[in-house]
């Protein structure tokens, strides 16, 4: 008898932390969904209505926030910071995993040690010299510079994973007459396909949620959704749907993508310090 | 963990295998591969590393919008920041908000574990959605709460109204604002915290667990005497992490608060970015970022060596 109440107990406190999880998220699809007229009135009784959507998505809306721009804006940069990174950071963490090699740690930890630097202390410099180079407010610019999160990320975790890949198939490869690149290629790739695919994907989500870069190194070319999400609240009336509603479709793809890779996600949020 | 490849890259061994022989690579050729592999990822971390440099270059300048040919000024700009009383202010209120995120975070996140590690159905379904708060973006879950804060309109004090509490000044009274930040930064990453600990719970050896059983030991006996020593490193690398990110807060206050009011919830970031972008004074703005840049490095060189400490001692125990 006690031990089920316990057990009950435990269930009610777990279910009680998931309201406090989930009741923000409720409560900006009630918020995003409400009339503009009805914002300030009654609470939880009112016809729910797309147009906040229709505003923040619409090219031509009246805010002149062009949001969905902002939107394409964080595909383009995200993306292509996770294709940079794994273009460059395969090769090195492959390296560091089957090599030890002078210098070796210290690279890993310098590439680790990005993830702990505060970001504004390279950015001040950067937009200084982005403004010389012409590179302020540019796709480039946001790219490089979303290298500081998604290289260490990669990097570090695949290095896990290759350590994790028994040398001797790549031996195998070679005594069969395959040259090192293609053993590279041809067996170690293949065998870690699933971590790069988590791996990108929790690389993506962290270049999409980012916040200063965007913030500092672009003005409206290359804003982000991140940024863009902050515009609806300024003005002398605040417009709670519009934010709500932005705030949801800026949170749309990481908590798609967070939802498949559930599996991963462990050895990727801490840098393959807990093995799981 | 590291695994030396030399020995096969002798063609020597390929003819054994019976393939077609390995074409010879020279020996400086191999032994410079590694190297080879690893240029792109050191010429980019060069393009951030100059910035840096950069950066520390123009801390002993007097750089800013309305000095735009700087002098000279030594380490000027070092000693206006620790003689500023702005600074300590900000100092201290980043500690209040890293070391309050931080323990309410680790107790919290633990606690979520521990509960969804007896595994019920009702733990089984909230697994799933644990990770989702995490998965949003601070700066929108900062947007998403001053919404809900809001003194008059928002929903918070509309559900606190029955209790007599209808009017709080959540994010308008200074202490209010810390703790209203620190509660979105326990939001987001108490998940976290929560997803690691769990993993943790699940690589715990059984059979201590099954003695401590047979032998009638009681929960609370359990918990502090076998699971808590045990899960304690994984725990650790939680905290490491949320103490160091929680030092470098920016964009949860940024949305929230601003820094406000008067200058309650000015963090160290927050400090810099109005130093070096709001009033452009460059110089002394990316001063600021290398004395936290500095003691994030110290603070996470010494957390470090003690995980690695404990987790050595953890692997002592034979499992």
């Amino acid at each position: 008898m006690k031990r089920r109440m316990l057990a009950i107990a435990a269930d009610g406190a777990l279910i009680l932390y998931f309201v406090f999880a989930l009741f923000p998220i409720a409560w900006m699809i009630i918020l995003s969904l409400k009339p503009a007229n009805e914002l300030f009135s009654t609470y939880f009784s009112f016809t729910p209505t797309f147009d906040s959507y229709r505003t923040v998505l619409g090219a031509g809306n009246d805010e002149g926030v062009p949001f969905l721009r902002f939107f394409v804006n964080s595909l383009v940069v995200s993306l292509g910071a996770v294709a940079l990174s794994l273009a460059i950071g395969l090769p090195a963490a492959y390296a560091a995993a089957r090599w030890r090699f002078r210098g070796s740690e210290n690279l890993m930890f310098t590439l680790l040690s990005f993830r702990f630097a505060p970001e504004l202390t390279v950015i001040i410099p950067l937009f200084v010299l982005y403004q010389k180079l012409g590179l302020f407010d540019t796709y480039v610019g946001m790219i490089w510079v979303l290298q500081l999160v998604t290289l260490p990320l990669i990097v570090w975790i695949m290095r896990s994973y290759f350590s994790d890949l028994s040398p001797e198939l790549e031996q195998a490869a070679l005594l069969d007459g395959y040259t090192r690149k293609q053993a590279f290629f041809k067996v170690a790739l293949p065998l870690v396909k699933p971590g790069i695919a988590a791996v990108s994907l929790l690389a993506f989500i962290f270049a999409w949620n980012n916040f200063v870069f965007p913030l500092i190194l672009t003005s409206s070319e290359a804003q982000t959704v991140t940024v863009g999400a902050l515009s609806f609240l300024g003005g002398d009336r605040p417009k709670y749907n519009l934010t709500a509603a932005a705030a949801l479709v800026s949170v749309i793809p990481p908590l798609l993508l967070a939802l498949t890779i559930q599996r991963y996600l462990v050895r990727g949020l801490s840098f393959g310090a807990v093995k799981s | 963990m590291y695994t030396s490849l030399k020995e096969t890259d002798h063609g020597a061994a390929s003819h054994e295998g019976g393939g077609p022989p390995a074409r010879a690579v020279p020996r400086w050729r191999r032994s410079l591969r590694p190297y080879l592999l690893i240029v792109p990822a050191l010429l980019l971390t060069g393009g951030i590393l100059y910035p840096f440099g950069l950066g520390l270059f123009y801390t002993f300048f007097d750089f800013a919008a309305s000095k735009p040919q700087p002098d000279m000024v030594g380490l000027e700009n070092y000693r206006r920041i620790f003689t500023e009383t702005s600074f300590w202010n900000s100092a201290w209120v980043t500690v209040l908000y890293a070391v309050g995120a931080a323990a309410v975070e680790t107790v919290l996140g633990v606690g979520v574990a521990l509960l969804l590690h007896r595994s019920t159905l009702v733990g089984r379904v909230l697994e799933k959605i644990l990770i989702l708060p995490l998965m949003i973006a601070p700066v929108i879950a900062a947007i998403m709460w001053k919404l809900m804060l809001q003194p008059s309109v928002g929903v918070i004090n509309y559900l606190l109204k029955p209790f007599g509490l209808g009017g709080v000044q959540w994010t308008d009274t200074p202490a209010g604002a810390l703790l209203s930040s620190i509660a979105v930064d326990v939001w987001v990453y108490t998940p976290f915290v929560a997803i690691l600990a769990l993993a943790g719970l699940r690589s715990l050896p059984v059979s201590p667990f099954e003695a401590a059983a047979v032998d009638g030991a009681g929960w609370w006996f359990t918990f502090r005497r076998l699971t808590l020593p045990m899960l304690w490193p994984y725990v650790l690398v939680a905290v490491i992490f949320r103490f160091m990110d929680s030092l470098k807060v920016f964009d949860i206050i940024y949305a929230l608060t601003e820094g406000g009011p008067g200058d309650s919830t000015v963090v160290l970031q927050i400090r810099a970015y109005l130093e070096a972008i709001r009033f452009q004074r460059y110089s002394f703005g990316i001063s600021y970022m290398i004395v936290l840049w500095a003691v994030v490095y110290l603070v996470t060189m010494v957390l470090v060596r003690y995980l690695g400490k404990i987790q050595n001692r953890a692997a002592e125990v034979p499992k």
